[in-house]
């Protein structure tokens, strides 16, 4: 495809066919992955083909530095662990990833040098995807990369950044760490650049996303990066600064134990009758009701079958809403945001045969058989009143 | 458009007539059974199944009822679309028994729907899937039912002596009764296509991709056979003259309709090679030669101008038409519908029950519309 062009605006790799080809993905299973991330992007499937061609398009690639704050690795690992990882590590590979402290080849001077190389290379156009939270007690002494704090490296890299994407509930929010007692002051990125009042070397607010998640769904990240290779914008976020695509509902809204929540089907325990049979895990501290994200929709690692947490009967913990998840009890019953269902709850499952029976057959035929008394009745009437109408007629004609 | 300026009256008499009270016990009885779907659920008033999940309340009080009441549309389409203004009288009361029937049809989805309290979220635009036909359905229906209760105004309005909404409402009428045009033939094609989603289920005699043209032509023409049916139903019962003449040229558009149904629908059998389920044993053909047999009926009897001339052939000829396109939308939905084995469905005592009771509540909001109301033209 672009094997003509000046191979130095070639950031990464050579063709996109050949990588498919050498990682063993075949065109039709590239297109699939195209059009599962437009739907998840929730963008019409017209677009699939501006998709695709942005995905192919290895010019103009966005660099990428990945910073790791206070975090476990997680949301790279489930990223990287996805299964079909050939085609996420190559969109990986397809984002100029100039820099990620786990990926990265080189180590020590080296590593820091490439860093500072791509700063200054891509100065006001890499993205910014930074892993795990801010410890702001004791000037952030707590979390050191290369002896300086995250503070120090906010401040040096962030007001060079195009966007900033925060992956993860630590970044988002302050994931685990911020769990009382907190002792580490933790707080997620868009707190802590406000708080460290950075802003984009010109003055104006550094556009920040945030994919909660413990970890982060990896289809978020890719998709919210394809939303932006495509349509060369930030897709729309909430008041949390999360993509409404992904976000933009409650688990509860899609989950496919809802039905037993409304019709009052509950496991009350774990292993009982009603958790056995996949009933509605409320009762157990799921936090489906008041959590926003897109599991339902797109489940959890990616081995089909309704595996995500409450897919394979563990209540949601509520990993993407700040405040529920790693705040709340797991047995603490969520506060339900939608309507709920009405106190009356009938029985779970009605027995009848459905055919027609004795007292159905009789009531059916008392309705036809009185249609037809009051149509024929109206009929007589009506004969009537036509043989007067016709007899009143032959009488005017006769005068 | 030529006189406009009929004269309407409320006809009077009295109210509760024993046939009213009659009604009333009707009523009451389904409203028990209404209530006691809400306290113990569907299960136990309705044979509702897995495998049909949409019985009577669909097939009759949506599907059928609303096509029974295309008798507004059916009327302004030849009022004000082809401008035969001589039909004008007949619109209001054509427009009552639509405006009660769209508007049953969409109370009976509340007792139809499991889910009740969730179906507000239809009309969230957030949550919308706009590849939905049942969505289309939903809002046209429901935007109809509005847009009739505003072509109805009026007559409420002079009963009320409120001159100043009437004037207000005068003003704005024609954009209501372009909706008034517009969406019924949107929302009457789109129940036949709800059918095309059920595929295999639906028999073959019934299933076909132009399903939704053949629901808007019965329906248009049942909307024509329940106006001139009503009409004279209601003039031997209450008493009021024959308008066997406006009635008899009603009458005479039927036939045309119902002939472009009959060889759409038997083309479409011939040349997909569906006819051949025609000879196959079993009931299914001979509910198809039913449904037939009734339309060539009204066909036949309508077709000649002086059998049309007769309130009697009318009457019955409109009865049939009616019936037809009732049967016509039955077998298509429940009784040729087969989801499987091991499905039955028979309508159970509860669910006929609040279908009787929606009809009776019908007739007695007719009842009283046209003795307190100006609803029918004065006799002249």
């Amino acid at each position: 495809m672009n094997a003509a062009r000046d191979p130095a605006s070639i950031e990464i790799g050579p063709r996109l066919a050949d990588q498919l080809a050498l990682r063993g993905v075949s065109r039709r299973g590239f297109m699939q992955f195209a059009l599962g991330l437009t739907a998840a992007m929730g963008l019409p499937f017209g677009m699939s083909q501006q998709v695709l061609a942005a995905i192919e398009d290895t010019t103009g690639r966005p660099a990428v530095i990945w910073l790791h704050f206070q975090e476990c690795t997680g949301c790279t690992e489930s990223l990287l662990r996805a299964t079909h990882p050939t085609v996420e590590s190559l969109i990986l590979d397809l984002i100029s990833l100039d820099y990620s402290e786990t990926l990265l080849a080189a180590a020590g001077h080296q590593a820091e040098q490439a860093l500072a190389d791509s700063i200054e290379r891509n100065k006001g156009r890499f993205i910014l995807v930074i892993e795990g939270s801010v410890p702001m007690r004791d000037g952030g002494i707590y979390c050191k990369v290369a002896g300086k704090t995250p503070q120090q490296m906010l401040h040096e890299i962030a007001p060079h950044a195009a966007a900033v994407v925060a992956i993860g509930s630590c970044a988002s929010w302050g994931g685990v760490q911020s769990a009382a007692p907190n002792p580490t002051g933790a707080v997620g990125i868009p707190e802590a650049l406000q708080r460290e009042g950075i802003t984009r070397t010109d003055g104006a607010a550094l556009p920040v996303i945030t994919l909660p998640g413990c970890p982060a769904s990896p289809y978020n990240l890719l998709s919210t990066v394809l939303y932006y290779l495509t349509l060369q914008k930030l897709p729309a976020l909430d008041a949390k600064g999360r993509p409404l695509f992904a976000y933009g509902r409650l688990i509860h809204d899609n989950c496919e134990r809802r039905p037993h929540f409304d019709a009052g089907r509950f496991a009350e325990q774990f292993g009982d009758d009603g958790h056995r049979q996949g009933w509605c895990l409320y009762k157990l501290g799921c936090k489906g009701p008041e959590t926003h994200a897109n599991c339902p929709a797109i489940e959890f690692g990616d081995v089909g079958g309704n595996t995500w947490p409450v897919g394979i009967g563990h209540p949601c913990f509520g990993c993407t809403e700040q405040g529920v998840g790693f705040h709340k009890a797991l047995h603490e019953q969520a506060e339900v945001e939608s309507v709920t269902p009405p106190a009356f709850f009938p029985e779970v499952f009605a027995e009848h045969p459905g055919g027609a029976t004795l007292a159905g057959a009789a009531v059916a035929g008392a309705i036809g058989g009185g249609a037809l008394v009051y149509a024929v009745s109206a009929g007589q009437k009506l004969k009537a009143a036509e043989a007067a109408e016709s007899s009143a007629a032959a009488e005017s004609e006769a005068r | 458009m030529t006189n406009m300026t009929e004269v309407y009256r409320p006809i009077g008499g009295r109210l509760l007539t024993r046939h009213f009270y009659f009604l009333a016990v009707l009523v009451l009885i389904g409203a028990y059974f209404t209530l006691r779907r809400f306290i113990f659920g569907i299960g136990d008033v309705s044979n509702l199944s897995d495998g049909f999940p949409w019985g009577i309340w669909i097939t009759y009080d949506v599907v059928s009822g609303t096509a029974i009441a295309c008798g507004g549309y059916a009327m302004a389409l030849l009022v004000y679309i082809f401008n035969r203004g001589q039909f004008h009288a007949m619109i209001r009361v054509a427009l009552l028994a639509s405006a009660f029937g769209y508007t049953l049809a969409g109370a009976s989805i509340l007792v139809d729907v499991g889910r009740y309290w969730q179906l507000y979220n239809v009309f969230l635009p957030q949550y919308m899937n706009l590849n939905s036909v049942m969505l289309e359905v939903a809002l046209c229906v429901t935007l109809y039912t509005l847009v009739l209760w505003i072509e109805f105004s009026p007559a409420i309005l002079e009963a009320m002596r409120a001159k100043r909404a009437l004037r207000f409402v005068r003003h704005a009428l024609f954009f209501f009764i372009g909706l008034g045009i517009l969406l019924p033939t949107m929302h009457q094609s789109s129940l036949g296509s709800l059918l095309i989603i059920a595929g295999h289920k639906v028999h073959p005699l019934w299933q076909t991709p132009i399903i939704p043209l053949l629901f808007l032509i019965t329906a248009i023409a049942m909307g024509y056979g329940i106006v001139v049916f009503e009409s004279l139903y209601a003039a031997v019962n209450l008493g009021r003259r024959l308008e066997t003449d406006l009635l008899s040229r009603i009458g005479a558009i039927i036939p045309w309709l119902l002939s472009v149904y009959l060889i759409i629908r038997l083309g479409e059998l011939a040349i997909s090679g569906d006819s051949v389920y025609l000879w196959q044993p079993g009931l299914e053909p001979w509910l198809f030669i039913t449904e037939i047999a009734l339309f060539l009926y009204a066909i036949w009897i309508l077709f000649d101008a002086k059998k049309r001339q007769r309130p009697t052939q009318l009457f019955w000829s409109a009865l049939a038409v009616v019936l037809a396109g009732t049967l016509y939308r039955f077998d298509a939905f429940l009784i040729a519908y087969n989801p499987g084995p091991g499905w039955h469905y028979f309508p159970a005592v509860g669910e006929m029950m609040i279908t009787l009771a929606i009809i009776a509540f019908e007739v007695m909001a007719y009842l009283f519309f046209v003795k307190k109301t100006p609803i029918l033209a004065a006799d002249s």
